[in-house]
């Protein structure tokens, strides 16, 4: 099948260059990373994970959401999603390859990494985050590629995708679960030691994978002869709304807690993400920004009316995207770190070269999500 | 000289015989590492397990708290061949001085006696007996001995970093760029591997020392004698019977990571 992402329009293969472009920049600047050590980001013996944790955190998120249309058709026999169970599958592949490489740009030695599976440590979840994503990515891998073939030949998907499909529902939640665990489990970061944070990650998961899969329905529609049909963009509208009311709903459980019980350290990064602490406040627009967006995004999503309406729908699923991508992108985890085991407090904000790298692993996340939505398509527009 | 042709191996069967002893070395290394865990770790390193407890009481009562002195630092820097690093955001330090406020945050609040104010405490590693950076790591880089120190492979380690997120009281660094252009290499001490950039490293209560029967060299060099070790296990070491008649305190005892470095303040 993969003779089918090596033809296609001009515009499919401009799309590919500008991307391998961007890949090339990122790559250059990592080489520079390679030589100079991690000295070249903005990170810091305090903030000593930034932007690339950042994005791979909010990335598993993308990677989990692919759940929330693998579940209705598949346990519900929800049929409006089975145009597009295909394109949740590879956004999950994609997502979940940009996450490994999140992981591998932050290491100091990346070339020890297989030190994790040579001396392998249950008790870190660091250890189990690694084996449940790759695990969702061979799922996944395994999955689409059989549907798709199947599809294809015009049979029905091989016995035993079938298991595989079901395994991967639970499987999905693990993913964002143990990355939760990653943080909710360290004395001493009180923004990340809650009980509700792996419930938070999934709720802002299944709000902000959805909206992206709206988004890249609504492309998919506009140039290409493959459309998914409005029903299974209106049912993801109504999943988006749901998780994103419960997302900002569990930000307020939060807040409650860490003022209402009024100890000092349980509201010091919160207070430092969103009013600013000691005179230092850099992360607050980019929080009240992400608040703003929610609102904007509950309000239009809620709304029947609004919702209904594709441009309208469309602007709130851009808006939970962003808004769920500053939250979790760069709040969260920055946040952990601020202020510091000393209470002081050292501002983080991403540098040139750490922020070019990141845009090269995004380019490669978009790459392959392009090259595996065109040959679903080319697929599809065959049939 | 004449190889009789039955001990000769195709290279095909060479590198299948090769994979497959390979696979089997590590995958029953890797499997008894699972099943037993730090038990293997703790079998070659353990000598005395019940006998032996390290810890340090930092007598800030005699500490000098000059902000000129800088013997015990010193020393540990220029031992452990750690850098001098000016920017503060990629220092490396191993042993250094917080304002009292600033290493026990959780007492600030209200009124303290007046020289708290002052000069900072000496902070290092707490060599915690739970400690959770040991808890948290991905490759096992970083471990517990039987006698309580916290060691770091510093060829292991990956640079993940997840230690320094999870130690609750700063005492890691990270080698944000390669140490060894910094250090001055007539200074450099030969006993003491310098490091490559992308690990993290921290105090480890001189462990090379220790096993051979010496102090801490921050201990050593202190004048003020300051700064007191030993077996905690043991009731008749110096630091067992400071702790029995002082009042000590332990920074952030609450979350449980049980640190063994003592302030008596």
């Amino acid at each position: 099948m993969f003779e089918k992402a090596l033809s296609g329009s001009r515009r499919y293969w401009t799309l590919v260059f500008i991307l391998l472009a961007l890949v090339g920049a990122g790559f250059f600047f990592y080489l520079r990373q390679l030589s100079d050590g991690l000295s070249i980001t903005g990170m810091g013996r305090d903030v000593s994970w930034g932007f690339y944790i950042s994005q791979f955190t909010f990335l598993v998120g993308v990677a989990a959401s692919a759940v929330m249309v693998v579940l209705p058709y598949y346990l519900h026999d929800f049929r409006a999603f089975g145009k597009i169970t295909i394109l949740g599958e590879f956004l999950a592949i994609s997502a979940v390859s940009m996450c490994v490489l999140f992981i591998f740009v932050d290491m100091g030695q990346p070339f020890r990494i297989f030190n994790v599976f040579l001396h392998p440590s249950p008790n870190s979840m660091m250890f189990w985050d690694t084996v449940v994503l790759i695990g969702y990515l061979l799922l996944n891998l395994f999955i689409g590629w059989a549907t798709l073939g199947a599809e294809r030949k015009g049979v029905a998907p091989p016995a035993w995708s079938r298991p595989l499909i079901y395994i991967s529902i639970p499987w999905a939640v693990s993913i964002h679960t143990v990355t939760a665990f990653l943080y909710a489990g360290i004395p001493g970061r009180h923004l990340w030691l809650t009980a509700i944070m792996a419930a938070r990650f999934l709720a802002s998961a299944f709000a902000s994978g959805p909206a992206l899969l709206i988004l890249l329905c609504m492309i998919v529609r506009r140039y290409t002869r493959f459309d998914p049909g409005r029903e299974p963009i209106q049912a993801l509208g109504k999943i988006v709304a749901y998780a994103m009311t419960i997302n900002v709903f569990f930000i307020a459980l939060e807040f409650f807690t860490a003022y209402y019980s009024g100890i000092p350290s349980h509201s010091h990064s919160l207070e430092y993400l969103f009013f600013g602490l000691e005179g230092h406040g850099s992360l607050a627009p980019f929080m009240w920004t992400s608040m703003g967006l929610a609102a904007l995004a509950l309000t239009l999503l809620i709304n029947p009316s609004t919702r209904h309406n594709e441009r309208w729908l469309a602007t709130g699923a851009a808006a939970v995207f962003f808004s769920t991508w500053l939250d979790k992108g760069l709040g969260l985890v920055v946040g952990g770190f601020i202020p510091s085991p000393f209470e002081s407090i050292t501002e983080y904000s991403p540098t040139v070269p750490e922020l070019m790298i990141s845009l090269g692993v995004w380019a490669i996340g978009f790459l392959i999500l392009t090259l595996l939505y065109k040959i679903t398509v080319a697929v599809r527009e065959e049939a | 000289m004449k190889y009789d042709k039955n001990y000769e191996l195709s290279r095909r069967e060479f590198i299948r015989k090769a994979a497959l002893l390979g696979l089997s070395v590590g995958g029953s290394k890797t499997l008894m590492e699972v099943v037993f865990g730090d038990d293997i770790l703790a079998a070659s390193t353990d000598e005395n397990p019940a006998t032996v407890r390290w810890a340090m009481v930092v007598d800030m009562t005699k500490c000098s708290r000059r902000e000129d002195c800088s013997d015990c630092m010193a020393a540990c820097h220029r031992t452990h061949n750690v850098p001098a690093i000016s920017n503060r955001r990629h220092e490396i330090k191993w042993i250094w001085r917080e304002p009292f406020v600033n290493a026990f945050p959780e007492l600030k609040e209200g009124r303290l006696r007046k020289d708290l104010y002052g000069a900072g405490f000496i902070v290092l590693c707490n060599h915690c007996d739970n400690p959770p950076c040991v808890r948290v790591c991905p490759t096992r880089a970083t471990w517990r001995r039987q006698d309580g120190i916290v060691m770091m492979d510093m060829h292991r380690c990956i640079g993940c970093r997840y230690c320094m997120a999870a130690c609750p009281y700063g005492s890691r660094s990270f080698n944000w760029m390669d140490p060894r252009k910094i250090l001055d290499e007539k200074a450099i001490n030969q006993d003491y591997p310098t490091r490559t950039k992308g690990v993290v490293e921290k105090c480890d209560f001189c462990a090379e020392r220790i096993d051979r029967g010496m102090l801490p060299v921050c201990v050593e060099a202190c004048k003020e004698k300051a700064l007191v070790f030993g077996n905690l296990s043991d009731a008749g070491s110096p630091v067992s019977g400071l702790l029995a008649g002082r009042f000590a305190i332990r920074r952030k005892p609450e979350l449980g990571t049980r640190p063994e470095v003592y302030y008596i303040v």
